[in-house]
């Protein structure tokens, strides 16, 4: 009788192509998506060591970071930025790496592409230069941001170094409530055990919530646990994960598709299986979640107000806490509710999704955009865009007064131009409000898409329960 | 490749901040470079330059006069959180640090800096009040790092110890890197591979 293993622990063994005692285990990547931002020094260290890449077919490249989001017939004004993508088409060109760029009606963000073509599969390692690499746990794969020096070490030997991480099980039981959605879930976890909660650690998404949501609203959830501090996060596989994955691009189809199901049915937790850590999560208690302060711990429910260093224990915390709000220009106590809203963004890896652009759209629906709010719609890859378009969502939000754009990061980052402005306030889909994340000062409060789209309609941070027929509002939905 | 760490002496630098991430480090708009070079402009730039360059007032620590060639951080818990970008260590490093002591770093960020020689040392709270304490009687005392002993030498000739995962301190102590270790690998990995067919070919026109 073997040991109970967590879906961790057997993605994991699957993986180790060899270990040298004291030494990491070398472990084995399925997938490694490229993007321009972080591979340009790794692709230079390449040629300075006369090396190859070993696996092209299995890497993967898009331009996403840095591009515009302003019409593809305009030239990229940003020289450093062109130079940027001009370096990683060469690279791609040079290495032999497939590239979905620029033009090409497949690209977009690097973690909306992965699983729209079928890329991201069931009990594969995924990584990629980007933290947001969680994002495809949604499928049950271990996957994880790297540095670029690993950026290199893929490119070279499709391999990396790495000791096996602790795993901490998330337990969501219970129903989310009309107007709250996986985001609030995420929020909800952040909030409880801080950016650093989850460290060292693997999240474990599971539960009778985690089941009942659809892809994309898993997406969100494992998009956002390096928030937590987990550098990877993921959800078992499930018939809703085969149904995502059947008939995508590059899913395997016929006699091959009933062979991997068979294997991906291998995966989720052994019964008994053990896990480091643990946490539940009542669904049925969350509210729609917002930040207020400066990391994506911090973060209340929307009806609540805005702590107060004085209840403060810890000096450290206090200081932390004094320090948000001041770069927040936010009172101690004050309701977030009512607050000032100056852009609101939807978009990102996190909230970027076609079912993210249809709980906005069914909000904004013959509604308008609050005068003084700038409200930007950035679609999460041209596939998206296509698709919105096609729904009439694009019309939706243009008769709102909405700004309307090409896909791409944009304002998540903010290194394409698509910024705030020093003190401006955001309502934001992404996932990070750190200091000038979004702009330099700007202030972003980090909330689902029904609570952004509602804060654009109002002018202010706004519960989106309040919205007429939010139960059919929330109903609206995706796979 | 990384300078080898051997033992090194630095007065030291606080940042009495905890969840300091990598946007704080490096802002992303300094991540359109190609190369390495040239970030220690970016560092923790928005925390020490004003829109039109000029220094805040007062300045960032950083810039206080002093810190210039000091070679070691002390920084509160979870330094480095957020963003994988490795521009975060080269900037760093290129202003001259190399060695952080803290309660803890995020994971991403602790990987990245022992691939670019800059030695994450995690020390418990009680010792790291005690670190600060010692700065704030002499902000000039010196730390001593040992990486062979993992120790770091008090001004009162006490010595604190710390762990590290014994492979990178081997790596750092010869200063060579990870990429050549798995270039050694390559027969293991093909064996492996020629067992292991991939699951996915990118290059199959979709």
């Amino acid at each position: 009788m073997t040991e109970p293993r967590t879906i961790v622990d057997k993605i994991w063994d699957d993986h180790v192509v060899v270990q040298d005692p004291g030494a990491p285990a070398v472990l084995a990547v399925d997938l490694h998506l490229v993007h321009e931002v972080t591979s340009p020094q790794a692709f230079s260290g390449l040629r300075e060591r006369g090396l190859t890449v070993r696996r092209p077919g299995q890497t993967v490249a898009t331009a996403d970071h840095s591009i515009p989001t302003t019409p593809r017939s305009l030239p990229m004004l940003d020289a450093q930025a062109a130079a940027q993508i001009s370096q990683l088409e060469r690279n791609c060109a040079d290495f032999g790496i497939p590239l979905h760029g620029i033009g090409s009606p497949s690209q977009g963000i690097v973690h909306v592409i992965g699983p729209q073509l079928g890329l991201t599969q069931p009990g594969m390692t995924i990584v990629c230069g980007d933290s947001h690499t969680s994002t495809h746990g949604a499928f049950g794969a271990l996957a994880f941001g790297i540095g670029t020096s690993e950026v290199e070490m893929v490119l070279a030997t499709q391999t990396l170094l790495q000791r096996h991480p602790n795993t901490y099980e998330v337990r969501v039981d219970g129903r989310l409530a009309p107007g709250v959605s996986a985001k609030d879930i995420i929020l909800a976890l952040i909030a409880r055990i801080g950016v650093g909660g989850g460290t060292g650690h693997v999240f474990e998404y599971r539960g009778e919530a985690i089941r009942a949501l659809t892809m994309e609203q898993r997406m969100t959830i494992c998009n956002m646990s390096i928030e937590g501090g987990a550098r990877a996060g993921l959800i078992a596989p499930d018939d809703t994960t085969f149904e995502y994955v059947h008939g995508r691009p590059h899913a395997p189809a016929d006699a091959d598709w009933d062979a991997a199901v068979a294997r991906w049915r291998q995966l989720p937790t052994d019964d008994g299986a053990a896990f480091d850590k643990s946490i539940t999560i009542d669904a049925n208690a969350l509210e729609p979640m917002i930040t207020y302060g400066t990391n994506p711990g911090m973060g209340i429910p929307i009806t609540s107000r805005v702590p107060s260093p004085t209840d403060e224990s810890d000096p450290a915390a206090r200081r932390a806490l004094e320090h948000a709000l001041s770069y927040m220009d936010l009172q101690p106590g004050q309701p977030i509710l009512g607050q000032k809203v100056d852009v609101v963004f939807v978009g990102s890896c996190t909230n970027g999704r076609i079912s993210d652009l249809r709980l906005a759209a069914a909000a904004l629906k013959d509604r308008r955009v609050a005068d003084g709010v700038q409200l930007m719609v950035t679609p999460g890859s041209d596939e998206v865009k296509r698709e919105a378009e096609r729904e009439g969502l694009a019309d939706i939000f243009k008769a709102a007064g909405a700004d309307w754009r090409e896909s791409g990061c944009s304002m998540c980052i903010a290194m394409n131009g698509d910024q705030l402005s020093p003190g401006q306030y955001a309502v934001s889909t992404s996932n990070r409000n750190f200091e000038g994340r979004q702009g330099k000062g700007g202030r972003t409060f980090l909330a689902s898409p029904l609570t952004a789209a509602a804060s654009a309609v109002m002018g202010v941070v706004t519960d989106p329960r309040t919205l007429p027929g939010i139960e059919s509002l929330a109903a609206v939905g995706g796979r | 490749m990384a300078q080898p760490i051997v033992v090194f002496t630095s007065k030291v630098i606080p940042i009495d901040k905890e969840n300091v991430d990598t946007d704080q480090i490096v802002p992303a708009r300094y991540l359109k470079v190609t190369d390495k070079d040239g970030l220690a402009e970016a560092l923790f730039r928005d925390w020490r330059f004003e829109e039109d360059g000029s220094l805040t007032d007062p300045p960032f620590i950083l810039d206080r006069p002093g810190m210039a060639g000091r070679n070691i951080l002390l920084v509160g818990h979870n330094f480095g959180a957020g963003s994988s970008r490795e521009h975060a260590p080269w900037a760093l490093t290129s202003w001259g640090v190399r060695a952080i002591l803290s309660t803890g770093f995020a994971d991403i960020f602790r990987s990245n800096s022992l691939k670019n020689g800059l030695l994450p040392i995690v020390v418990p709270p009680d010792v790291h009040a005690r670190l600060r304490d010692i700065i704030d009687r002499d902000p000039d005392a010196d730390l001593t790092i040992d990486l062979s002993e993992q120790g770091v030498l008090l001004p009162d000739g006490s010595t604190v110890e710390f762990d590290i995962d014994p492979f990178a301190k081997r790596m750092l102590l010869a200063g060579t890197d990870e990429l050549g270790y798995l270039l050694s690998k390559q027969s293991d990995i093909a064996a492996w591979e020629a067992t292991h067919p991939p699951r996915i070919e990118t290059r199959a026109s979709a």
